[in-house]
């Protein structure tokens, strides 16, 4: 029990945060009207998503530094979780676009963004899949890693900041601060942040012990 | 990392291309059947942003397959002799440098054959060579790297372009933005945020390039 306070705590707070979600009042605005609803799920996928890669930034910096294969295998089950969190983040938006924009795709350099860190770490994987020796693997894997992570940074973070985009925070639109967001929205918004990436830290371990009983079995 | 020992890398690179004429001569050849096919099936290009935009997919997929051969050409015991007279730094380095004199020369033929047959719509020529110098710099450091990755698995020939297009995308899209601001002779303010944009993914490209590299070399 003492150990596991944290995963009680995210399946709290995200069934808050669904609850929550649907039921709490929300400012009325213009266009977006009620799927401002889907700030709570839409944007908790992507800093779940940044967290998990990060992590695995991390443990792919921490294999470089000793050649530890459990740093690999930590990395690489991250990267699949926050793979899946990524995907749901793009289904999310797209629907939500749909609503606002008026399409599922718009050529906004934030979702081209996403696309092309998807891609990434989609190579990432196919990269692991393609080399044989176990070392050699998780150190090439690892300097991948490594570079898929800070390109990533470069294109999420930076060039949007070159061009303009829809969302929020750039080219002219009030910045993530204002977000058009009231005191009752931050009170479901940030539990739910909090809650997925408890969610999808909790999933990661889980399928990081699967991975170290296969490699038990396998070399038993 | 000692810069005459450097020198001696690229110029050994150097000397294998004189020695095997042939691996230079299959890449202009390569580039002149592309842009001559682009050629028949455009006549002439009028609109600058197709111009650059095909001008540019030509100069990516070149320098793949000419990156693409950087690490893997060196069989494993002429690798191993080399590890033995310099250090991974050095390596990658000289690496770094032939590429980009490489590229330089391929991005250049590339685009006097490309003016030469599809038309020349650009306004302002010396800022565009700037921005092909700088492309092909940019493109040369961040695709040694990957080929250096890439190498390391010797059963998906797939794998360079894979791992190389997302990664290279950040840079290739700001680079045909500054070179079709020059084309059509737009030169304001934006174009100093491309040149800081540009500037700064080469230099973090060199940086981790130089940290990484010593633990991708040795198995």
């Amino acid at each position: 029990m003492g150990k596991n306070w944290w995963k009680i705590l995210g399946v709290v707070l995200v069934s808050y945060s669904i609850v929550g979600g649907f039921l709490v009042p929300v400012p009325e605005l213009p266009i977006l009207n009620e799927t401002i609803r889907n700030t709570y799920f839409h944007i908790p996928m992507w800093f779940a998503m940044m967290a998990l890669l990060s992590y695995s930034l991390f443990h792919s910096i921490k294999f470089l530094a000793g050649f530890d294969l459990q740093h690999d295998n930590k990395a690489d089950q991250s990267v699949q979780v926050a793979l899946v969190l990524g995907v749901f983040g793009l289904l999310t938006g797209m629907v939500w676009a749909q609503y606002t924009w008026g399409s599922f795709w718009t050529n906004d350099v934030k979702l081209n963004g996403t696309a092309i860190s998807m891609l990434t770490y989609l190579a990432y994987i196919i990269l692991r899949g393609s080399i044989e020796d176990e070392h050699r693997k998780a150190k090439v894997a690892a300097v991948y890693n490594i570079f898929a992570w800070v390109m990533m940074i470069l294109f999420i973070m930076v060039i949007p900041r070159l061009n303009d985009s829809l969302h929020p925070g750039n080219g002219g639109n009030p910045a993530f601060g204002s977000y058009d967001m009231d005191n009752t929205m931050r009170i479901v918004f940030y539990p739910a942040v909090i809650g997925w990436i408890l969610i999808g830290a909790w999933i990661t371990s889980i399928k990081i012990r699967i991975k170290n009983i296969d490699d038990i079995q396998k070399y038993a | 990392m000692e810069f005459s020992r450097v020198k001696s890398l690229v110029h050994k690179e150097f000397l294998l291309d004189w020695k095997e004429k042939n691996s230079i001569a299959s890449i202009l050849i390569y580039v002149t059947s592309t842009v001559f096919v682009c050629y028949l099936s455009f006549q002439t290009i009028i609109d600058t942003t197709t111009f650059n935009a095909l001008l540019w997919i030509i100069i990516l997929f070149t320098s793949v397959n000419t990156i693409t051969k950087s690490f893997v050409q060196e069989s494993e015991n002429r690798l191993l002799y080399m590890y033995s007279l310099a250090n991974p730094q050095e390596i990658i380095m000289g690496k770094l440098i032939y590429n980009s004199i490489l590229l330089l020369l391929i991005s250049l033929v590339t685009f006097s054959a490309y003016a030469l047959f599809l038309g020349n719509p650009i306004v302002d020529l010396p800022g565009f060579i700037v921005a092909l110098v700088l492309g092909s710099l940019g493109l040369s450091i961040l695709l040694t790297v990957m080929a250096a990755i890439a190498s390391k698995s010797s059963n998906n020939p797939a794998l360079m372009a894979i791992l190389s297009f997302p990664i290279i995308i950040p840079f290739l899209i700001t680079i045909i933005a500054l070179s079709l601001n020059f084309s059509q002779g737009v030169n304001d303010a934006q174009n100093f945020r491309y040149f800081i944009a540009i500037g700064g993914i080469m230099a973090i490209g060199i940086t981790m390039a130089y940290i990484l590299f010593p633990y991708l070399w040795r198995d």
